[in-house]
């Protein structure tokens, strides 16, 4: 091949690779700017969260979604967290609880600017889907207290037996007939079609059908992604405002090439200091990630070789790479299945078999677990987890403590300590083998 | 002379201090095919269990007695400190008797405790008891009456045998007449809570957790009988409502460090499973249903629960103030406790609308330290006399 063909050929795929990434800054900015123009455009708000959310049927109704979970990590890549935490801290809410929501109220008390600058409206209806944290109720009990607005809530049973039962399902799907459908017809004026929810349900299963490729790509040697820093960008747009849009499903589309073309050229993943040196350590990891000092906390990682293959945080908005799409054909129950099915709400054991599974499948060399102070429902229960990992697995686990979005929570000089003595833990075993 | 009230609040204070639940074990080793069913706080429908020929043991932590060795090495730093001793508990061997255990809906903790003891405990019956936060018959309501039906099913599995629906019904009846005892019970604290100091409160109550609920009806019948109209020495204390201690409990000395610092407590939410019900499940009809229903209408309000009615935050404490002629609130969360500490600013907002003085601190089951406690109460109980009479 001549230089000149190999220069085109590098442009082509940098210019793919830009594609994905352009297209979904292009999303988010989009999105915001929409929230930003509600006082023009009319449009209704409604707050939402991630786990669990019920995207397509929002969608339904013509309003904008706003994410205060977004918003959080957001601001704590921005390193804008910490003082809304203080803020809040300061008017009673106390040290001990999520930094998530106190990220949330602080932001609020400071006259709701979100993270891009421009001014986040009030909510029309805070839609409480209740999926796997108990936080987020009292989160949407308080900012219905700061707001003073309706209120819906979509409760989701938590599969407690490691199992959906039909009681489950039929209790979420009467829930969203009778209380959530109702609400948001109400709310927006608009009248629910569910032709309109099939055609975005359809849609999401082609980008969850791509986002999954993606995520197993990791299974290569070198896996040309990491399934945890990396992947947070990649499931950013199917977890919030976007999963049912044509919008999502090109992106993904473009993002599945890229990474195609990494595959093809034996390429490790892309880190913020550009491609990542010879791939030494594969890992699965568990917990959610540092937002205030993530380029930091990667650059550990990625010094050293080591590449996240698959991890448990990129599934709290879907469980897709077991066999589960939405289905247009039962769009209710499908939601529903969802809801149930998202990390966020498996049982302990059910984790376990998990992790065990990634493990496996993505011939890993062990467990990382990034313990956050803030969030119980993840946090409760790791260090059992671990445990039964090094027993099933064979393989060790490490553990470090930060936090999602409070800067006073990452002590730099500890993970790195923890992450090198477990790279050597890693070394050791090899040398043993 | 002893007092009457005396060998009660001993046998009480015994069962407190046996983290061995030795009376449980005697119970379960009386009659053969006897079992126990442990459940934690904050609310199980021990009607079933009973009505299983079961009995229901509240495991509400470890207190300031045990050790906490194991446990430690299962939760991180910033977890509250009922799970891991709990978890001790389990690993010392302390609740190798018992047959099955709940897990009530009450926060994340609870909940991926029910996880974790189907990792250690694989020979037991463990269910995380998932109550609906809908509260519309139609939905909530179905919904429950299958989850209680599958615990139901459960227990008739363990047992062998079914459970009949006058079985239940009859378990109805006597957790109704304890419902009304323990109400008894607290209006006579509130009206002479010098003769039900706040520590004896909680003891009775306690027992409550583990004593067959027949054997609490007669307890809770002496005990009034024994201390109402007793002239024990009456203090110049103000009246409080305590809120906040609904799972992780306090240490005894915490309690009565309030009490020393010159509150009267005449309303708390300690056991709320005591009172979840505020008003008699109704024992005719299908007991099941019955028992959902009821759920949905009549459920006591706790931070651990949602509130659908913004207007009716945090007007269930008021009403506890105002119900209780009481003069302030001590809000007392267990550290770390996400119900208790992300529900406090909203409850604080509504006494501050109802113009109701209060304070707030953390506790562990464990403190040891209780001068800034006596020192806190008794500063705010002073404020209170002081703001009293110049109002
Ligand atoms: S506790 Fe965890 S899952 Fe819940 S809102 Fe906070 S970070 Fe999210
Ligand atoms: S003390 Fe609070 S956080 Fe801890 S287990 Fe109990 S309810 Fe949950």
């Amino acid at each position: 091949m001549s230089t000149a063909s190999s220069n085109a050929a590098t442009e082509a795929r940098d210019a793919i690779k830009d594609l994905s990434m352009l297209k979904q800054k292009e999303m988010i900015q989009n999105n915001y700017d929409e929230l930003a123009r509600v006082g023009e455009t009319g449009k209704k708000v409604v707050y939402t969260f991630i786990p669990g959310n019920i995207n397509e049927l929002v969608r339904c109704f013509d309003v904008v979604g706003n994410y205060p979970e977004i918003n959080a990590l957001q601001n704590g890549l921005r390193k804008k967290s910490g003082n809304f935490i203080m803020e809040a801290e300061r008017t009673g809410h106390s040290e001990d609880v999520c930094t998530y929501v106190k990220t949330d109220i602080g932001m609020a008390r400071r006259g709701n600017i979100g993270p891009t600058g421009q001014h986040l409206p009030e909510p029309d209806l805070l839609l409480l889907s209740y999926t796997g944290c108990f936080t987020f109720m009292k989160w949407f009990e308080l900012l219905r207290h700061e707001y003073k607005c309706p209120t819906v809530m979509l409760h989701v049973p938590y599969q407690g037996e490691g199992r959906v039962t039909t009681n489950m399902r039929n209790y979420i799907v009467k829930q969203l007939r009778e209380t959530v459908i109702p609400e948001l017809e109400r709310v927006s004026g608009v009248k629910f079609d569910i032709d309109r929810l099939r055609e975005y349900l359809r849609e999401s299963a082609k980008a969850e059908d791509d986002l999954v490729w993606v995520l197993q790509s990791a299974k290569n040697r070198p896996s040309p992604i990491d399934g945890f820093f990396g992947a947070m960008y990649y499931v950013g747009p199917i977890f919030s405002a976007f999963r049912g849009t044509k919008d999502a499903t090109e992106y993904y589309r473009l993002l599945r090439a890229e990474i195609a073309e990494r595959v093809a050229q034996g390429k490790g993943p892309v880190t913020p200091d550009g491609d990542m040196g010879p791939e030494k350590y594969r890992l699965v990891t568990e917990g959610t990630l540092n937002y205030t000092h993530m380029r930091e906390f990667w650059k550990m990682f990625y010094d050293e070789g080591a590449v996240c293959v698959a991890s448990t945080y990129t599934k709290v908005g879907g469980v897709y790479d077991f066999g589960f799409r939405h289905d247009p054909e039962h769009p209710l129950e499908s939601l529903a299945d969802y809801c149930l099915g998202v990390y966020t709400n498996l049982n302990l054991p059910q984790r376990v078999d998990m992790i065990e599974r990634y493990i496996n499948e993505y011939q890993a060399d062990g467990l990382l677990i990034n313990s956050i102070k803030s969030c119980n429902s993840f946090s409760a229960g790791q260090l059992l987890l671990m445990r039964e990992i090094e027993q099933r697995t064979g393989k060790p686990a490490a553990f470090v403590e930060t936090d999602l979005v409070d800067p006073r929570y990452f002590s730099a000089a500890n993970v790195k300590n923890r992450l090198e003595s477990y790279f050597q833990m890693i070394d050791q075993k090899r040398r043993a083998a | 002379m002893t007092a009457r009230h005396e060998p009660i609040i001993e046998r009480c204070q015994a069962l407190f201090e046996d983290l061995n639940f030795e009376n449980a074990r005697a119970w379960k080793a009386a009659v053969p095919g006897r079992r126990v069913i442990a459940f934690m706080p904050i609310y199980v429908p021990r009607e079933i269990i009973h009505a299983a020929g079961m009995l229901p043991l509240g495991i509400f932590g470890g207190g300031d007695q045990l050790e906490v060795i194991q446990g430690d090495a299962y939760f991180q730093s910033y977890i509250c400190r009922i799970p891991r001793s709990t978890i001790e508990l389990v690993l010392t061997g302390r609740l190798d008797f018992v047959d099955g255990m709940l897990f009530p809906s009450i926060c994340d903790v609870i909940r991926n405790l029910s996880g974790m003891l189907q990792l250690i405990r694989r020979d037991m019956y463990v269910r995380y008891f998932d109550v609906p936060q809908n509260y519309q018959a139609s939905i909530g309501g179905e919904y429950y009456i299958h989850e209680l039906q599958e615990l139901r099913e459960g227990l008739e599995r363990l047992r062998g045998a079914p459970i009949t629906d006058e079985a239940l019904r009859h378990s109805i009846a006597l957790f109704n007449t304890n419902r009304d005892l323990i109400n008894e019970f607290y209006a006579l604290r509130q009206a002479q809570p010098w003769n039900v100091p706040a520590v004896e409160a909680y003891l009775v109550s306690r027992a409550g957790m583990m004593l067959p609920v027949e054997e609490h009806n007669q307890m809770l019948r002496d005990y009034m009988d024994a201390v109402r109209d007793a002239d024990r020495p009456r203090r110049d204390n103000c009246r409080i409502v305590l809120s906040g201690m609904f799972c992780e409990q306090p240490p005894l000395n915490l309690i009565k460090s309030i009490e020393m610092s010159g509150c009267y407590v005449v309303n708390d939410d300690f056991m709320l499973v005591n009172r979840w019900m505020t008003a008699p499940v109704p024992v005719a009809g299908d007991p099941i249903s019955n028992l959902a229903l009821h759920f949905l209408n009549y459920s006591v309000k706790t931070s651990a629960t949602y509130e659908a009615n913004e207007e009716d935050k945090g007007k269930y404490l008021v009403e506890a103030v105002r119900g209780s002629g009481a003069e302030g609130v001590i809000f007392a969360a267990a550290s770390f406790c996400d119900p208790a500490l992300l529900e406090r600013p909203m409850l604080q907002d509504a006494l501050n609308a109802a113009n109701i003085p209060f304070i707030a601190f953390k506790y562990a089951e464990n403190s040891g330290q209780m001068q800034p406690i006596r020192e806190q109460a008794g500063t705010f109980a002073d404020s209170i006399k002081l703001w009293g009479e110049t109002a």
